[in-house]
């Protein structure tokens, strides 16, 4: 049986949703729960992390042919290291203070298992279209899953979005949003909202192909 | 004769290693160096620039600074090359001598905890503090930065010199929130009471180091006896 051919905008779209890095795959969850306290610091830490997967993504699959099969994962990691210690000098270069709240977490990108899976599992075995498509699509989902968690967890815990308070004085923050323990409650409601979606969808399908079958029966 | 093993044909050469792993190494270091020497300069004019908004926030007449450091003798002298944790005399905009700015460092609950102050030579006190750098637990140990009440101990924390002016007079420690009754002891915050803690002994060991040296020589200085950060 022929595989299915998949279109470059599903390659994108699968990061997004159907394949998100962190809700569904449940991949660099360490970032996503440590840098997640607030959505500017989670936005941050997005996008350094899919500056890292478009361009290992691009040097892996433009060097795919170069790079022996028993050398692949030195030579990934060696890759990913490198953009990510560029992107630790870009946002020095940026601003000191973002760096210093997003802390050691730039250098963890590193091991950020997200990046080598996609190395090794995509752009390794495509060509670097459709590496930059999926790395992209990643990269997004993987922006929007910290995003949605550091908003709840910012919000909650400190009263604020982007630093602008969102409740009247008195409101009791929850302090412990802000804490580690925090970005696993966040990221448990998220899950159990994502999961419910998905069953919704997968329950009407379902539906809709009964519905398919009894019609032409 | 056997046909040869399929997996040995695919094994891959010495050589292929080789080219393949010292050129991504090369490849790699070429663009990490380049990427380095393409953003020291805007680095260094950050980091600069944080120190000297940290200063200002600090110790607001100032207008210029001397970076100063202790010689063998424990003399104070203008630094040749910038410290890890530096020390500043401040000078206003006439020149005149409006206060000491010092960088001191110590361990707090999650890491170690890097402080700024400043301190009157009017007021003998320290009368600014910033936290330059803390990896202290979020909504609980930062509070140092933010709570009201804390910040307030900055008003005026008496760092005096004993008559020898050899020592503080008196140590600075931290006591429990709420039980502050000498001018020389810091309002702690319930909650954050290791980080709070070790503010104290951050300024008390900063003070002890610089303070003798600084009363004793700071007025001897020129501001143009040392490099000047704007």
């Amino acid at each position: 049986m022929a595989l299915k051919q998949v279109s470059p905008t599903d390659e994108f779209i699968k990061g997004l949703w159907r394949d998100n890095p962190v809700f569904i795959q449940m991949l660099g969850l360490c970032p996503a729960l440590a840098v997640s306290n607030t959505a500017i610091n989670a936005l941050a830490m997005g996008a350094a992390t899919t500056f890292v997967l478009l361009m290992a993504g691009l040097s892996v699959s433009l060097l795919r042919n170069f790079i022996p099969r028993e050398a692949r994962i030195v030579s990934y990691i060696c890759i990913i290291a490198t953009f990510v210690t560029c992107v630790d000098y870009a946002i020095m270069a940026i601003s000191i203070e973002l760096h210093r709240a997003l802390g050691a977490f730039i250098a963890l990108i590193v091991v950020n298992c997200l990046i080598l899976g996609r190395s090794e599992a995509f752009a390794s075995k495509n060509n670097p279209g459709r590496a930059l498509l999926d790395a992209l699509g990643m990269g997004v989902g993987f922006t929007g899953a910290l995003f949605f968690i550091g908003v709840m967890r910012e919000i909650l815990g400190s009263g604020t979005l982007f630093g602008v308070d969102m409740f009247p004085d008195g409101f009791q923050t929850w302090t412990v949003m802000v804490l580690p323990s925090g970005g696993f409650f966040a990221m448990a409601i998220w899950l159990l909202v994502v999961n419910w979606i998905r069953q919704r969808q997968a329950d009407a399908e379902k539906k809709g192909d009964e519905r398919a079958r009894e019609a032409a029966s | 004769m056997n046909a040869p093993d399929p997996l040995q044909q695919k094994k891959t050469s010495t050589w292929e290693m080789y080219r393949s792993i010292v050129g991504i190494g090369a490849f790699c270091a070429l663009l990490i160096v380049s990427v380095y020497q393409g953003t020291a300069g805007r680095i260094a004019e950050n980091k600069a620039r944080f120190l000297s908004n940290a200063i200002a926030q600090v110790l607001p007449a100032v207008r210029s600074t001397v970076e100063v450091s202790l010689d063998t003798n424990g003399a104070l002298v203008a630094a040749t090359e910038p410290a890890n944790l530096p020390a500043f005399l401040g000078y206003g905009e006439d020149g005149e001598l409006v206060g000491a700015v010092i960088t001191a460092q110590a361990m707090g609950y999650a890491d170690n905890i890097t402080v700024l102050y400043s301190y009157s030579f009017d007021l003998e006190a320290i009368v600014g503090f910033k936290v330059l750098e803390t990896k202290e637990t979020p909504g609980l140990g930062d509070k140092v930065e933010i709570e009201p009440h804390f910040l307030a101990n900055f008003e005026a924390l008496d760092a005096r010199l004993n008559n020898d002016g050899t020592a503080l007079a008196n140590a600075i420690v931290t006591v429990k929130e709420g039980k502050k009754t000498d001018p020389w002891q810091l309002d702690g915050i319930t909650g954050a009471t290791i980080t709070s803690d070790a503010i104290g002994v951050i300024l008390n060991q900063g003070s002890s180091y610089w303070l003798p040296a600084i009363e004793r020589d700071a007025r001897e200085f020129q501001p143009s006896s040392g490099p000047l950060v704007e």
